[in-house]
């Protein structure tokens, strides 16, 4: 069991599969002899080869259009997009193709691919860089959204996507990339995509959230406890799509108050979608109105004013007690 | 210092072999064996016939929208028919002569233009993907495929379709350029038909041929008489060998013309000239092929009269067996199916939700 960051835990992921497994392949821009920008595939290139570890033309398009080649051949190709900001050039690929060509061709052929994207704010880059918009990617019938919350899940998350028979995004957290450690095992590990974990148990408040905030919210969640003597259940989303909502409305029955905290835009976002669903299962078990702490609906601002648009833990304790006042 | 012109790495040539008028040039002709002239032949017939009656249906309502092949079956046959049925085609949304030489049975064909999905699906034993409709998109497909192929250590290429308006979209240039990158064994085949809906090639690029883009990224390129089946294969087959023996990718640009609409929902009256239409249909692919094979002596009046009676009945037969079909297939919850390798519970929910409403719907 070693102390890994998250970068360190995707690294062995990757790495780990790739020896387990000769179909796994990783494609995108830098990828290879440079390790990656932010050295996710570190290493791998000198051990695996530039066949299996692809450094791509700047191309984003064609790096989702030729995994999905891959992927219907039987290889398992994980790909990177540098930021989700740069993903939209191949948005079209993933919509149009890889989410559907299971179903347009009745099962004959399937995408087991996984493309991995940083995203989110929090590392003071330019514009661009720092989106939350993995809603794009949920809209779409035919995927799965997977968002991590630290070294460990990230690694078992990770494996399981790549050993997932169909198209999986996955999302990483530039801001918790290297924040902090937690131990890993080196021996195998997988987490289930579509179930969502409870954090930290309470019976007063249901917090929901995913990613990088879940460590804001579990910051909230103490706070709370300290000063106002509530005690918040934590649900770290993990898998945006398909949504977990059997765990959201055992903890919402229980608990009868929800705040939501996301990253991502306001409008039409994930929060939008949770509070749908627990409206439709667990309404009558609610006693308050639905708070959401969320990313303002305006172009995600340059870093110098970042913090100030990313949920930070007095916005999340505001919601909160808001969830809670009524 | 002096400026210097850049000696590039390849040239761009035109092939053509058998002309309109009916000259052929005997050194260049590819060998091909009688059996596979003749399957070649009654492909072309077949689809031609199989186009007309599917316009037919289409105007009575019988069918939605489809996009003819007419005028393009010899680029079509000639450059499939140079692979093997162990190497994968990977076709845009026009390759109804190429699919029916692979194998692809009318039945399906009818039952996806007839709007069900289920005709979508490519048989088990052939190695094509399903049409790809947004242009371009395909492309990069071929050249992933190509890479496992490649990878694997097989001799297989992958042989992709798209139109001259498909070299303006970025997926053309991304994906050929990831085959040059990677060597891969690809073939592009551009038909080029003129028409891009309503828009020219000359609006689409300004280059003299689009087989010289192919120059762009350090790749051959070859443009051909794409009404000459015996040009279209013989450059296709180069470039088939090329790929089998590690050389790489290859785009052949098929000189040729759409003669019916783009889709049935467009109306090419409105904006190209009668002349011009009129102009190729003398270059007629099909009119061609058959004066070769009749001079031959694989062919007589009376087969060619033969062979077109028997694809007519082929296809009313098709219609048919579509129509018994369809009745069998149908319902709707299907939708629901081969989205994911498992169903999770929310898409399970609203399939039940589907099935209620139809049996409310239903009384």
């Amino acid at each position: 069991m070693a102390e890994l960051t998250m970068i360190e835990a995707i690294n062995l992921a990757l790495r780990q599969e790739m020896e387990k497994d000769e179909s796994v392949f990783v494609l995108g821009e830098d990828v290879g002899y440079e390790g990656g920008i932010f050295r996710t595939t570190e290493n791998l290139y000198d051990q695996f080869g530039k066949e299996r570890v692809m450094d791509t033309p700047m191309a984003e398009s064609a790096i989702l259009g030729m995994s999905l080649g891959m992927a219907v051949y039987g290889l398992k190709p994980v790909c990177e997009m540098q930021f989700s900001g740069f993903s939209y050039f191949g948005f079209h690929q993933m919509e149009s193709q890889v989410a559907r060509m299971r179903w347009r061709s009745r099962g004959r052929y399937t995408v087991p691919m996984v493309c991995r994207m940083p995203y989110g704010g929090g590392v003071r880059a330019l514009e661009h860089h720092s989106e939350s918009r993995e809603v794009y990617y949920a809209h779409t019938p035919g995927l799965k959204i997977v968002i991590p919350s630290g070294p460990r899940n990230a690694r078992a998350l990770l494996v399981s996507a790549i050993r997932d028979p169909d198209p999986v995004i996955f999302f990483e957290g530039k801001s918790i990339y290297r924040s902090f450690r937690e131990e890993v095992p080196d021996e195998e590990e997988t987490l289930p995509i579509g179930e969502s974990q409870v954090v930290r148990e309470g019976g007063d408040l249901t917090m929901i959230t995913y990613g990088a905030l879940t460590h804001r919210a579990l910051e909230a969640a103490e706070t709370l406890s300290e000063e106002d003597g509530i005690e918040a259940e934590v649900i770290d989303l993990l898998t945006i799509s398909p949504l977990d909502d059997r765990k959201l409305s055992e903890s919402v029955r229980k608990t009868g108050r929800v705040v939501i905290v996301h990253e991502a835009h306001r409008s039409f976002g994930p929060g939008a979608e949770i509070i749908a669903r627990i409206n439709e299962k667990s309404f009558f078990y609610l006693e308050a109105p639905i708070q959401r702490v969320t990313g303002y609906d305006v172009i995600t601002p340059y870093f110098a004013r970042e913090q100030d648009y990313i949920p930070d833990t007095s916005r999340i304790l505001q919601g909160a007690r808001q969830a809670l006042s009524a | 210092m002096p400026r210097k012109k850049i000696k590039l790495d390849h040239q761009i040539e035109n092939l053509s072999i058998l002309n309109e008028k009916g000259k052929l040039d005997k050194d260049l002709v590819p060998e091909i064996d009688d059996k596979t002239l003749l399957r070649m032949h009654r492909t072309m017939v077949l689809s031609r016939r199989f186009d007309e009656h599917q316009l037919r249906w289409q105007r009575q309502g019988r069918i939605g929208t489809f996009a003819p092949a007419k005028g393009q079956e010899a680029s079509q046959v000639g450059s499939i028919a140079a692979i093997e049925p162990s190497d994968w085609m990977v076709p845009s949304f026009r390759e109804t002569t190429a699919a029916i030489w692979r194998g692809t049975p009318l039945t399906g064909l009818l039952l996806y233009n007839a709007g069900y999905n289920e005709g979508g699906r490519i048989p088990d034993d052939q190695n094509d993907l399903p049409i790809a409709i947004p242009v371009a998109s395909q492309i990069s497909h071929a050249v992933g495929i190509a890479y496992a192929m490649k990878c694997r250590g097989e001799k297989h290429l992958a042989m992709t379709y798209f139109g001259d308006g498909a070299t303006s979209e970025g997926d053309f240039h991304e994906g050929l350029n990831l085959a040059q990158v990677y060597n891969t064994p690809t073939v592009f085949i551009c038909q080029n038909n003129q028409w891009a809906i309503s828009t020219p090639r000359e609006i689409q690029t300004r280059t003299k041929t689009l087989a010289q883009k192919a120059l762009a990224y350090g790749m051959p390129g070859l443009q051909v008489d794409g009404n000459d089946l015996l040009a279209v294969y013989a450059a296709t087959r180069e470039a088939a060998d090329r790929a089998r023996k590690g050389d790489g990718p290859t785009l052949i640009e098929c000189v040729t013309y759409r003669i019916e609409v783009h889709t049935t929902a467009d109306d090419p009256s409105k904006y190209r000239s009668e002349e011009e239409v009129e102009a190729w249909k003398k270059r007629d692919p099909i009119v061609r092929f058959e004066r070769y094979l009749k001079t031959k002596k694989l062919l007589s009046d009376d087969d060619i009269e033969g062979i077109d009676e028997e694809v007519i009945k082929e296809v009313k037969g098709a219609w048919k067996e579509a129509e018994d079909q369809m009745k069998q297939l149908g319902d709707p919850v299907d939708m629901f199916d081969h989205l994911y390798a498992e169903r999770p519970p929310y898409l399970e929910e609203q399939r039940q939700d589907m099935k209620q409403s139809l049996e409310a719907r239903r009384g």
